[in-house]
């Protein structure tokens, strides 16, 4: 592989409201050092997708954003989320991921039934009025559109549905918990196409309400749906920018050479 | 030899050897059941036990037998359900986790003479508990722990990372996630633990010889306090369970059918494991639909 230079990097600073700031993350799998230096900010309101090679860190890097590596590695520096470090050592782990929700990459929907999967987390979480759980399932199952395609059999298992369709109910059960910030680890890569595109739309859709961050191995999709782009190379961010200035004009050799193909 | 030759080959011997193991078992079942069924009556299954003349039963010892498992199951459960989530859930891997699979395994592999004189030595002469249903449950539960503990883990880490990543990303705590979401997953499989065990206590004697006790005195079934002495429920009588009974038997049974009613004994004991295996397939099915609304 072609050695391309960590110094070089082109990172903009966010002109928008800014929702979640990294400053300075790294990450280490025991002496591994994964990601090196991550400082990026994250606009809201806004789907900021995050690309790069497997092994490139951008998983890593999100996981860290919820505090999901907990126990899998050490992340150092700042996550900065309502002006307090949600990486500090004294918060709230389980107050933080109600904030920052994550769908994972394969679906995995509870061994329950759908209405169980939504409301299971509501319900540990102190929400008991049936009405208000009712309200829930329903508004979350339409905010993935997949409501129409489940509103009769909502006690049926969630382990019967297809692979897209409990893609979008993961989607809806961190919907349902009203959450500021939505990640998602390559949610449609396991997905056939027509899923994948209902998948994209359903983004779009919650992008009104949600903040996003994506990553995804999909160079298309980063370019259909992202607001802004994050390059990631061998745990180093090389580019941030507009995706369409990112995606049309990069200005950085080894972002260029990874979106045309030419990359390794 | 080309591949499809060797794989016929290959074939052919595991179904001989699968073969071989329904053949000893439909043998072994089948002799114990044609020789016991004959013997078997309501009178049977409701009478007492005779020591000296014909036409005794085992109704005792048959009611000794699952009040036993009922329990030795109250015991062990919920320490094994503890460990097993101990072990698969919180356990860092290390030396010291390390030591307590061993310990675990060792246990398992004690011979269960040795379990019931250590039960004997400890519980019914130094507790002073005496020969008693307790102290056999106690006995037992050191058999039962072991494998309990090791089905209950396993069957909690057949449980999809995926699972616990996703509850842990609702902002759930880790042991809501255990409780709420692994825990009902696994529930066929903490299941057949249970089974197995169960099984083996059903068929356990040697260690209840000297914990539990060769005597099945009459007890009141209509009695329902359990610390009144002669209340069937009192868990501080000596108790001969239906493994016992068949055992004694044939060592030192003098009454004149004692080969009849050791021959329906033992096929009593087998249609309860049946029943035993049975039913709790049945309610672990019924309670794993509920949990999770499979259809």
């Amino acid at each position: 592989m072609q050695n391309y230079s960590f110094d070089d990097t082109h990172i903009i600073d966010m002109p928008l409201e800014k929702v979640l700031t990294t400053d300075n993350l790294q990450v280490f799998y025991g002496d591994n050092h994964a990601m090196h230096d991550a400082t990026l900010e994250f606009p809201r309101y806004r789907i900021t997708a995050l690309i790069g090679a497997s092994g490139s860190g951008k998983s890593t890097y999100l996981r860290c954003l919820n505090r999901m590596n907990d126990r899998i590695a050490t992340v150092k520096g700042k996550i900065m989320y309502r002006d307090t470090d949600i990486n500090s050592q004294n918060i709230n782990v389980y107050e933080v991921r109600k904030h920052i929700s994550m769908v994972f990459q394969r679906p995995n929907p509870f061994a329950k039934s759908i209405r169980e999967n939504i409301t299971f987390a509501l319900k540990r979480n102190g929400i008991k009025d049936k009405n208000e759980l009712n309200k829930r399932v329903e508004e979350s199952l339409k905010a993935a559109a997949l409501w129409d395609e489940v509103k009769d059999e909502l006690d049926k298992s969630a382990l019967a549905l297809s692979g897209g369709q409990a893609q979008r109910l993961c989607i809806a059960r961190c919907v349902a918990m009203k959450p500021d910030i939505l990640l998602l680890d390559e949610p449609a890569s396991a997905l056939d196409p027509i899923s994948t595109a209902k998948i994209e739309e359903t983004l779009q859709q919650l992008r009104k309400n949600y903040s996003i961050i994506i990553v995804t191995h999909n160079m298309q999709q980063a370019s259909r749906i992202a607001d802004y782009t994050a390059f990631f190379h061998m745990g180093h961010v090389l580019e941030f920018d507009e995706t369409e200035k990112l995606f049309t004009n990069p200005q950085i050799k080894a972002t260029e050479d990874y979106i045309s193909g030419n990359f390794g | 030899m080309n591949s499809k030759t060797s794989n016929n080959i290959a074939t052919g011997v595991i179904y001989v050897l699968v073969a071989a193991v329904i053949g000893i078992l439909v043998f072994l079942l089948g002799y114990i059941l044609w020789t016991g069924i004959p013997h078997i009556s309501w009178h049977f299954l409701t009478s007492a036990a005779q020591s000296f003349r014909a036409g005794g039963g085992v109704r005792d010892q048959l009611f000794n037998s699952m009040y036993l498992l009922v329990l030795t199951l109250i015991i062990s459960f919920p320490i094994a359900l503890g460990s097993g989530i101990y072990l698969s859930e919180y356990a860092p891997n290390n030396w010291f986790t390390g030591l307590i699979r061993t310990a675990v395994e060792v246990l398992s592999s004690l011979p269960s003479v040795v379990v019931g004189l250590f039960g004997y030595l400890l519980f019914v002469i130094q507790f002073n508990m005496g020969c008693s249903i307790l102290a056999g449950a106690i006995a037992l539960t050191f058999f039962n722990l072991p494998l309990l503990t090791r089905s209950i883990e396993e069957s909690l880490q057949d449980v999809s990372q995926l699972q616990r990543e996703a509850g842990l990303s609702l902002g759930l705590s880790r042991w809501k996630t255990i409780t709420g979401i692994v825990l009902p997953a696994a529930v066929p499989g903490i299941l057949t633990g249970i089974i197995l065990s169960a099984g083996r206590v059903f068929g356990e004697a040697a260690a209840l010889i000297y914990t539990a006790g060769q005597s099945a005195p009459t007890v009141n079934y209509g009695d329902w306090n359990p610390v009144d002495p002669a209340s069937f429920l009192n868990p501080l009588r000596p108790a001969e369970t239906l493994a016992v009974h068949i055992w004694k038997l044939n060592t030192e049974g003098v009454t004149p059918d004692a080969a009849a009613i050791s021959s329906g004994a033992s096929a009593v004991l087998i249609v309860v494991i049946l029943l035993f295996n049975l039913l709790a397939r049945m309610l672990g099915n019924w309670m794993y639909k509920k949990m999770t609304a499979t259809r």
